[in-house]
């Protein structure tokens, strides 16, 4: 937690220069739907519509993303500081969860200035979900693309047991997550086909997901649908986080002993 | 006395000396090599995946068609990747070197304290995916039925490498705050962040403080936009080329200033 405190500078700076790209790709939809003019869309999507979806992109993200577990994880491992873990009755996983969820609050409290002046200046987009019904789906998606988000890192850094280097990896993951999960562009401007593929794969339940709820674009059966989908990833993942991290203990031991 | 050709032997003997040392460093880890290509290339077809998308549903973005923009994105992957070929490590590592001490040891080389720090590593892979946004823009080019003479390319290259100076000087004078505070690192990746503006179209933006920032201040509109313009004749006023040379010159001067000020003030880890 201190150690997170320490570095609330580094996050103030992550979430100012982070914003920046962001008003670029703002910026150049304007401009696109200038051409178009007054009533156009973009396959439904209104000018005001598109630039809710960019806000709520940037909370959800705010408020799941991992930024350093990952790296550290992959650290931890590699200069062998899980050995103390494997002494102490203490589950490595539940000890990294707890870290990546005090980092959340931390970089949550840090970021509220930029983020909240940034909404504050595009208020005029912020839109509130339609009813408490959709609220609660969207705080429970929230909550399963949180916990994704974590085990999906989790498993890609503990790949450190048996590579030098993850960052390769985990930046390979990240460009699918980048494009896939809709933080470039809402994914239901794609061709439907594309879209349908997309819906199966974990990528889209790490953020578009809940944007799409809280703009009341999922609704009766595609939102069960998205939310199982969703709850089955989650707990694929934690699945394939314990069974990596058992397979890799075994190597890591045979390694040290 | 040295005399100035000599001089200069010196500098670029220590500099293959230096490139010599990257090609050892990094043919020691060749699969992590050739993956740091890989995710680079990925997140190039990445940007060039969200042109293609956005001009599904649009056959213009102000004034610029697809395979304009499919150029300006090549151009400025490029001007990224030679940037970051030379001098991205170097700045990012500044403040470790600070840090830790071993700015100390760089001090008491005979030679050029900044040149060493700025030039110590090189990242090759960084020249593989340059020559890939050159393929790609020669082949955006070719979409366009475009024939640019001589000296349309020389033009834009001479920007290009003008743009690249403009990065390296703004993030090096990122970099030496280094010399006031340990979170550097994180201000010169977040400049790094602003290399996404680089590769949009110029006309997105309209007259406000966001382009005002980003033209004058650190101008990221610029650089990959200019030399694109000149290659593709859609230059309209003398005024932008000579802008960016300008801000190079400024940026230089800064950067070179400050440097010297830090230095002056740097005291060394442990004392």
């Amino acid at each position: 937690m201190q150690n997170t405190l320490s570095y609330r500078v580094n996050f103030l700076f992550r979430a100012l220069f982070g914003l920046v790209p962001l008003m670029g790709t703002i910026y150049l939809w304007r401009r696109i739907y200038e051409d178009k003019g007054e009533a156009g869309e973009v396959a439904g999507y209104t000018l005001a519509a598109m630039t809710s979806y960019y806000l709520l992109v940037t909370v959800v993200d705010a408020l799941t993303a991992v930024n350093e577990d990952d790296w550290q994880i992959a650290a931890d491992i590699k200069d062998g500081n899980i050995s103390q873990f494997l002494l102490k009755p203490i589950d490595y996983l539940a000890y990294r969860f707890c870290l990546f969820l005090s980092g959340r609050l931390i970089y949550m409290l840090v970021a509220i200035v930029p983020v909240g002046l940034f909404i504050w200046s595009l208020r005029s987009y912020f839109v509130v979900p339609s009813d408490a019904a959709t609220l609660g789906c969207f705080v429970l998606s929230l909550v399963m693309t949180a916990l994704l988000q974590f085990l999906m890192s989790y498993t890609m850094a503990l790949l450190a047991f048996w590579v030098l280097e993850v960052s390769t990896f985990i930046f390979i993951v990240f460009a699918f997550e980048y494009i896939a999960g809709g933080h470039l562009f809402p994914l239901n401007i794609l061709p439907p086909l594309v879209q349908r593929v997309l819906e199966l794969t974990p990528f889209p339940y790490q953020l578009f997901f809940p944007v799409s709820i809280y703009l009341g674009q999922t609704t009766g059966d595609a939102l069960t649908r998205g939310l199982v989908i969703q709850a089955f990833w989650t707990v694929a993942f934690y699945g394939i986080a314990r069974f990596v991290w058992s397979r890799g203990i075994k190597k890591y031991s045979a390694v040290g002993g | 006395m040295p005399s100035r050709p000599s001089n200069l032997r010196r500098y670029l003997s220590v500099y293959l000396a230096l490139w010599r040392n990257s090609i050892i460093r990094e043919m020691g880890f060749k699969t992590n090599f050739l993956l740091w290509i890989v995710v680079e290339c990925l997140w190039f077809v990445l940007q060039l995946g969200f042109v293609g998308v956005l001009y599904l549903h649009t056959d213009r973005i102000g004034d610029w068609t697809k395979w304009q923009v499919v150029m300006l994105i090549g151009a400025g992957h490029c001007i990224q990747q030679v940037f970051q070929a030379f001098f991205l490590v170097n700045c990012s590592n500044l403040s470790e070197l600070i840090r830790t001490g071993k700015m100390d040891f760089m001090m008491l080389m005979p030679i050029n304290t900044r040149f060493l720090v700025s030039l110590r590593q090189v990242d090759l892979g960084a020249f593989v995916n340059a020559a890939s946004a050159v393929g790609v823009m020669v082949y955006a080019g070719m979409q366009l039925g475009l024939s640019p003479t001589w000296v349309q390319m020389a033009g834009a290259a001479l920007l290009g490498v003008t743009a690249i100076f403009i990065h390296y000087a703004l993030m090096f004078l990122l970099a030496t705050a280094s010399f006031w505070t340990v979170k550097a690192q994180g201000i010169v990746w977040g400049y790094y962040n602003l290399f996404n503006i680089s590769r949009l179209p110029d006309s997105a933006f309209r007259a406000g403080w966001f382009k005002n920032v980003f033209t004058f201040v650190l101008p990221m509109i610029l650089v990959a936009n200019v030399p694109v313009k000149v290659l593709i004749a859609k230059l309209h006023s003398p005024w932008e080329p000579l802008l960016l040379v300008a801000m190079a010159v400024v940026a230089m001067t800064v950067s070179e200033a400050v440097w010297r000020i830090s230095l002056r003030r740097y005291t060394s880890a442990s004392s």
